[in-house]
C-alpha cells in the first residue's frame, strides 16, 4: 500500500481485476463461512427454536451452560482430555512417521506413505473397529484375548465407561495421519540436501542431531500448518464418537462438545443454546491454535 | 559366505551415500515402521477379507484375518439389496457424481482464481484477506452448521445439491494451498506475459495454472475425498437427492446379519479414494511441500 490515501475510485480502477477475481470465492466464503460465525454469535444471546423469532436473553445461555449444565462440563472435560492426548500425539506421529518414511528407498516409501495415509481417506471404514471390538466372542479383540487367557469372558468394549475414551483415542490416532502427514513428507522431500551435507561436515554424527539441528528449524512453516490441522481436527471429534459408542454414550463417557451441540441443535431444536455451545467451541479452537502458533514461533 | 560379503559390501556402499546412518538405527526404524504399519493396515485388511468371507467364516471362533473359502456372495447380496431400493441405485450414484464433480471443480477453480491476486500482488485489503484465510483454517465447519442451515433455508437452497456444494467451496484450505504454491511463480514470467498483451485472466489461465498443476491436482484429490464422503446430513433430506455414501452408510449400520455385506460396501467405498491417491501421489507430495504458515 504505497500511496497514503487513495480514493476509492483510484483503488478500484487500479486493482479492479484483482477484486473481481477474488469476488466469486469471496462471496461464497462470506456467506457460508464468515457470516455463519457472526450469526452463531448473535444467536448465542437469544432463545430460538426455528419456529418463533429469536428472543434476546442476554447472557442467560452462557450462564445456564457453564453453571447449570453438568453434562456440558463432562463434554468439555472429555473434549479437552481427548484433544490434549490426540492433538500432540497425532502431531508427533505425523512428524516421526514422515521422518522415518523419508529415510526409505523410493518404492517402499510410496507404499508406507499409502499405508499410513489410507485410514484418513477411507470414509467410514472406521466402522470396522465396531466389528473388531464387538462385545461377543466373535469380535476379533475379545476372541484373541479369550484364547490367550487374558480375559475370562467377553468384554463389552464399546459400552463400558472406562474403555470408551481410550478406544476413541486409539481410533482417532489411527485416522489422524492425514493432510499434516503429507505436508511433513513433502517438507522432508523438498529439504535442501546441501544443508544436510554441510551439517555432516560440521560434525553432525547421527540422525537425531540431524533432525534436531537442521531439519526442525528449516521445516517450521510446515510444522505450524500441521499443528493447526491436528488441533482443529482433534477438537472437532463427534461423528466418530456417535458411530462407535452410540449417542448418548454410556455415562456420557464419549460425550464431546460437538455431540452436545448435536443434541441441542438436531434433537431438541434449542438453537440459541446450541449456538452458545458452538461459539464456545469456536473460541476454544481459535485460542488453542493461536497459543500453539505463538509457542512454535518462539521455538528455534 | 560370498552372499554375506556381498550384502555387507552393498550395505556399506549405501551407507556411504547416506551420511549419519547406523545399522542399529536402520533396524529400529524398520521395526517401528513395521509395527505401526501393521496397526494402520490391519483394520483395512480385515475389511478387505471380510468382504470375501462366507457367512460361516464371519462367525468363526477365533476370527481370522485370512479367508479360507473366498466367495463373492456378499457382493451378490449387496446387489439384491440394492435392487429393492425405492430409489434406483443409479440415482444415488448420479447424485454423488454431481455433488463431487461440481464441488471439486468449484473449489479448485474459484479457490485458484482468488489465490492468484492474493499470492502475487499487494493491494488495499490483500493483507487483511490473507490473514482472515489463515484464521478461517483454525476452526472446523462443524461449529457453523446451525447458522449455515438457517442461511441456506433463507436462500431457499436447503434440500438441493447446493446445500452441500457451496459450504465446501467456501472452505479456505484450497485457496490457502494454491496461494502458497503460486507465490513461487517467478514474477518475470508474469511480466513477460503482460508485455505480450495478456490480460490478468489470461495470465492466470495460460501461465499460472499450468505452472501450478501439481497444486491443483492435489486440491482436486483433497476436495474429491471430502465430497465423496459427504452424506448430505440434514442439508439434503429428499431420498432421491441423497448421495451414495449416505445409502451405503445406512447399509453398514444394518446390524449383524449384514456384516459381510457391510464389509463389501466399505471396501467399494474405500477403493475409489485410495485409487485416486495412488494415481496422483507424486503431485500431492510436491504441493504439500509449500503448505507452511510463515512464522
Amino acid at each position: 500500500m504505497a500511496g497514503k490515501k487513495e480514493s476509492f475510485a483510484t483503488v478500484w480502477r487500479k486493482h479492479k481485476y484483482k477484486y473481481l477475481m477474488i469476488a466469486p470465492f469471496g462471496i461464497i466464503f462470506l456467506v457460508f463461512t464468515l457470516l455463519p460465525v457472526l450469526v452463531a454469535i448473535f444467536l448465542s444471546f437469544t432463545s430460538f427454536n426455528m419456529v418463533e423469532m429469536p428472543d434476546f436473553v442476554g447472557l442467560e445461555n452462557y450462564v445456564k451452560l457453564i453453571v447449570y449444565d453438568p453434562i456440558f462440563l463432562t463434554a468439555i472435560k472429555n473434549t479437552l482430555f481427548f484433544a490434549i492426548v490426540t492433538g500432540p500425539v497425532s502431531y508427533m506421529m505425523c512428524f516421526l512417521f514422515a521422518w522415518m518414511v523419508n529415510d526409505l528407498p523410493r518404492i517402499p516409501r510410496a507404499i508406507m506413505t499409502l499405508v499410513f495415509y489410507a485410514p484418513s481417506i477411507s470414509g467410514n471404514a472406521y466402522l470396522v473397529w465396531k466389528l473388531l471390538l464387538s462385545s461377543d466372542s466373535y469380535g476379533w479383540v475379545n476372541a484373541w484375548l479369550l484364547k490367550l487367557g487374558v480375559i475370562r469372558e467377553a468384554v463389552t468394549w464399546l459400552v463400558t465407561k472406562e474403555y470408551i475414551m481410550p478406544i476413541l483415542i486409539i481410533v482417532q490416532l489411527w485416522l489422524s495421519l492425514g493432510v499434516s502427514f503429507l505436508t511433513f513428507i513433502a517438507g522432508f522431500q523438498s529439504l535442501d540436501k546441501s544443508l544436510l551435507e554441510a551439517g555432516s561436515v560440521e560434525g553432525i554424527k547421527n540422525r537425531w542431531q540431524e533432525l534436531w539441528y537442521i531439519i526442525l528449524p528449516s521445516m517450521k512453516p510446515q510444522l505450524m500448518f500441521g499443528a493447526v490441522m491436528q488441533i482443529t481436527s482433534s477438537l472437532s471429534v463427534s461423528q466418530l464418537s456417535i458411530d462407535l459408542v452410540g449417542f448418548p454414550s454410556v455415562s456420557y463417557a464419549g460425550h464431546t462438545i460437538l455431540t452436545h451441540l448435536h443434541d441441542f441443535g438436531n434433537v431438541r431444536y434449542e438453537l440459541g443454546y446450541a449456538c452458545t455451545i458452538a461459539v464456545i467451541l469456536f473460541f476454544i479452537m481459535l485460542f488453542c491454535n493461536i497459543i500453539v502458533q505463538k509457542l512454535l514461533r518462539k521455538l528455534g | 559366505m560370498k552372499i554375506i560379503a556381498f550384502v555387507k559390501n552393498w550395505y556399506y556402499r549405501r551407507k556411504f551415500k547416506r551420511r549419519n546412518r547406523s545399522i542399529g538405527g536402520d533396524l529400529i526404524l524398520i521395526l517401528v515402521l513395521g509395527f505401526f504399519g501393521i496397526f494402520s493396515l490391519f483394520p483395512l485388511l480385515y475389511t478387505l477379507t471380510s468382504a470375501f468371507k462366507p457367512f460361516s467364516e464371519i462367525f468363526m471362533y477365533p476370527p481370522k484375518l485370512t479367508v479360507e473359502n473366498p466367495t463373492l456372495n456378499n457382493f451378490f447380496d449387496l446387489g439384491t439389496i440394492i435392487e429393492d431400493f425405492t430409489v434406483p441405485f443409479s440415482r444415488y450414484a448420479f447424485n454423488t457424481l454431481v455433488i463431487t464433480g461440481v464441488g471439486t471443480v468449484g473449489t479448485v477453480l474459484l479457490g485458484s482464481l482468488a489465490a492468484y491476486p492474493l499470492a502475487k500482488y499487494e493491494f488495499p485489503g490483500s493483507k487483511l484477506m490473507s490473514n482472515i484465510i489463515v484464521y478461517a483454517l483454525m476452526f472446523s465447519t462443524s461449529v457453523t452448521a446451525i447458522p449455515n442451515y438457517l442461511i441456506m433455508s433463507a436462500l431457499g437452497i436447503i434440500d438441493t445439491y447446493w446445500a452441500v456444494i457451496l459450504p465446501a467451496v467456501g472452505g479456505t484450505l484450497g485457496l490457502y494451498l494454491m496461494k502458497n504454491f503460486m507465490v513461487q511463480v517467478p514474477d518475470d514470467m508474469l511480466e513477460a506475459a503482460k508485455i505480450d498483451g495478456c490480460s490478468e485472466l489470461g495470465i492466470f489461465w495460460k501461465v499460472v495454472m499450468p505452472l501450478c498443476k501439481p497444486a491443483w491436482i492435489t486440491l482436486v484429490i483433497l476436495s474429491f475425498q471430502q465430497m465423496w464422503g459427504t452424506t448430505g446430513g440434514v442439508f439434503i433430506y429428499s431420498e432421491e437427492l441423497k448421495p451414495l455414501s449416505y445409502v451405503l452408510s445406512q447399509l453398514v449400520s444394518g446390524g449383524i446379519s449384514r456384516t459381510g455385506v457391510a464389509s463389501a460396501v466399505s471396501l467399494l467405498m474405500l477403493i475409489v479414494p485410495i485409487g485416486v491417491f495412488v494415481f496422483s501421489q507424486s503431485n500431492v507430495i510436491e504441493t504439500m511441500a509449500t503448505s507452511g504458515i510463515k512464522g
